[in-house]
């Protein structure tokens, strides 16, 4: 059965009841390394158990990226796939959008915002839809 | 410990031949082997065999049972595109632990065509071009993008590798192709991942390469006049840096494995007479001038520009024609890298020959992440 509301695309993208979706990261209180997704050990500094919840930032920087011409059947192209560190800690990968995929438009280090939306019409076998997040230039 | 020979060692010619099988392809290269070292299989003690694509399927075992079931123990083992090398190293290490005298290393692979990564998980929707790509040519664009962002390398001086590893494809008979692709060229052709053209990814390839080591004992008995020494075999996995869980990094686990290599071999970069290394895109080689310490953080564009990794060079880079026109067979890269380094060493490369060489390495990374170097020297 599909459900009504959508589901978020990774399990660190989070949907709250009320409020608006954010990413969710793991931070070591030893070491400060932050990772995606639910982890006990950090493999930074190798502490156990001394990993925090926390929000992350929807405010980051492009730190590389490559601009995307041949991907598998399907997949609209060109696009740019983009590496984004945020700020306060974190680094994610995503596309990067509202852009021309052209190299001469892109600069590095340029601040970019978090968005999230329709994750490009994609449906489960289950035809449920999903919540994706995205890049955009600020 | 022992010192460890290659005592034969060598590669079919790379191509396409889906009319046979993975272990069909790699008891050709071992049987190449065997006759180059004077050997038959009933003289090896052990078999380490590298695959990735069959790699839940005993393929070490298989190749026995085409070219000799003497009953030797077999390990067979995976390690992305560092799988050949990793096979390499491990029977390295049974000699210097002192168990064997005589083994055999053997790194085979059949490839489909097209794109590598991406596929992801089979869990809710495909997240390729949604999460950004998952496909090799674009985590290696990323990676040489880095390196732009670093020192201004350009979309021409990543083309020029690529047009230096054609060329010296031409002079490699058991290169995939022998073709000149000049600069525009490659700078035209199909985008596929920028700054990647399809002329700066390597070439999917069916191939098969092996190597029969030997105990410095052995290797006195046989003789030494075509035997070259392993002076160093490194590995290093990816060690914590700051965006690797994101963008695997290739750099930090080549500079350890490299560093290790240095001290085992009690040498410098400097001392490196030529070097195969991990070009499967353009943009990678770029990365590994700095990571191997032939130039210092920031030169890599001098070196292609200047021509100092060209055949004739200071130090020449991918000689064979490398990943991107030799091919990359990946079970069996980290092997055929050791036969060429090997052939120069025993001044048998023909045309391609780097005069006088005397000492080479071979690098290889298998992504998520794994990184294998050898350092080589000629004995007599």
């Amino acid at each position: 059965m599909s459900q009504s509301k959508p589901l978020p695309v990774v399990d660190y993208l989070k949907i709250p009841e009320d409020g608006d979706p954010y990413l969710e990261g793991y931070r070591c209180k030893k070491c400060g390394a932050t990772f995606l997704g639910q982890r006990n050990v950090c493999s930074k500094c190798f502490a156990r158990d001394e990993m925090e919840v926390i929000k992350l930032s929807d405010k980051g920087t492009l730190h590389s990226y490559a601009v995307v011409y041949r991907s598998f059947p399907g997949i609209d192209v060109p696009y740019v796939s983009a590496i984004v560190d945020l700020e306060g800690g974190g680094t994610i990968k995503g596309n990067l959008i509202n852009i021309e995929p052209d190299p001469d438009k892109i600069e590095f280090n340029m601040p970019v915002k978090v968005i999230f939306d329709d994750a490009l019409g994609r449906k489960d076998k289950d035809g449920n839809s999903y919540l994706s997040y995205f890049f955009e230039p600020i | 410990m022992s010192d460890v020979y290659v005592m034969g060692v060598d590669m079919i010619k790379f191509g396409r031949f889906p009319d046979r099988s993975v272990p069909n392809i790699g008891a050709e290269a071992a049987l190449m082997a065997l006759d180059d070292a004077g050997l038959g299989i009933q003289d090896m003690q052990a078999l380490y065999c590298g695959n990735l694509g069959q790699a839940n399927a005993m393929v070490g075992q298989r190749i026995l049972q085409e070219i000799g079931q003497t009953g030797m123990p077999v390990v067979n083992v995976a390690n992305a595109c560092a799988t050949g090398a990793t096979a390499f190293r491990e029977a390295w290490m049974s000699i210097k632990a002192g168990m064997y005298d005589v083994v055999l290393a053997v790194g085979v692979e059949q490839m489909g065509k097209g794109l590598l990564g991406g596929a992801g998980s089979g869990d809710g929707i495909p997240k390729e071009g949604l999460l950004g790509s998952g496909t090799m040519p674009c985590v290696f664009a990323e990676a040489g993008m880095e390196h732009a962002k670093e020192y201004g390398t350009t979309f021409e001086q990543f083309a020029k590798i690529s047009v230096k590893n054609h060329h010296h494809s031409t002079m490699n008979p058991k290169a995939m192709y022998q073709i000149e692709t000049p600069l525009d060229e490659v700078m035209n052709a199909e985008m596929i991942s920028y700054p990647n053209t399809k002329l700066m990814c390597s070439v999917n390839v069916d191939g098969s390469a092996a190597a029969v080591l030997v105990s410095e004992k052995k290797a006195k008995e046989l003789g030494l006049s075509r035997a070259v020494k392993v002076r160093a075999s490194a590995m290093a996995s990816d060690p914590y840096t700051d965006r690797d869980l994101v963008m695997p990094d290739v750099n930090a686990c080549t500079r350890l494995a490299a560093k290790d290599a240095y001290e085992q071999a009690g040498i410098g970069p400097e001392d490196i007479n030529l070097v195969e290394l991990h070009d499967c895109f353009a943009t990678a080689e770029m990365l590994h001038y700095e990571n191997l310490g032939l130039c210092k953080d920031g030169e890599a564009g001098r070196m292609i520009d200047e021509g100092h990794v060209e055949l004739g060079g200071k130090v020449p880079v991918n000689v064979s024609g490398g990943l991107l026109s030799k091919g990359h067979p990946l079970g069996a890269t980290g092997i055929a890298n050791i036969y060429e380094i090997c052939t120069h060493l025993r001044g048998e490369a023909g045309k391609r020959q780097v005069d006088g060489a005397k000492i080479g390495m071979t690098h290889v990374i298998g992504l998520g992440t794994a990184c294998g170097i050898h350092i080589l020297e000629k004995v007599s």
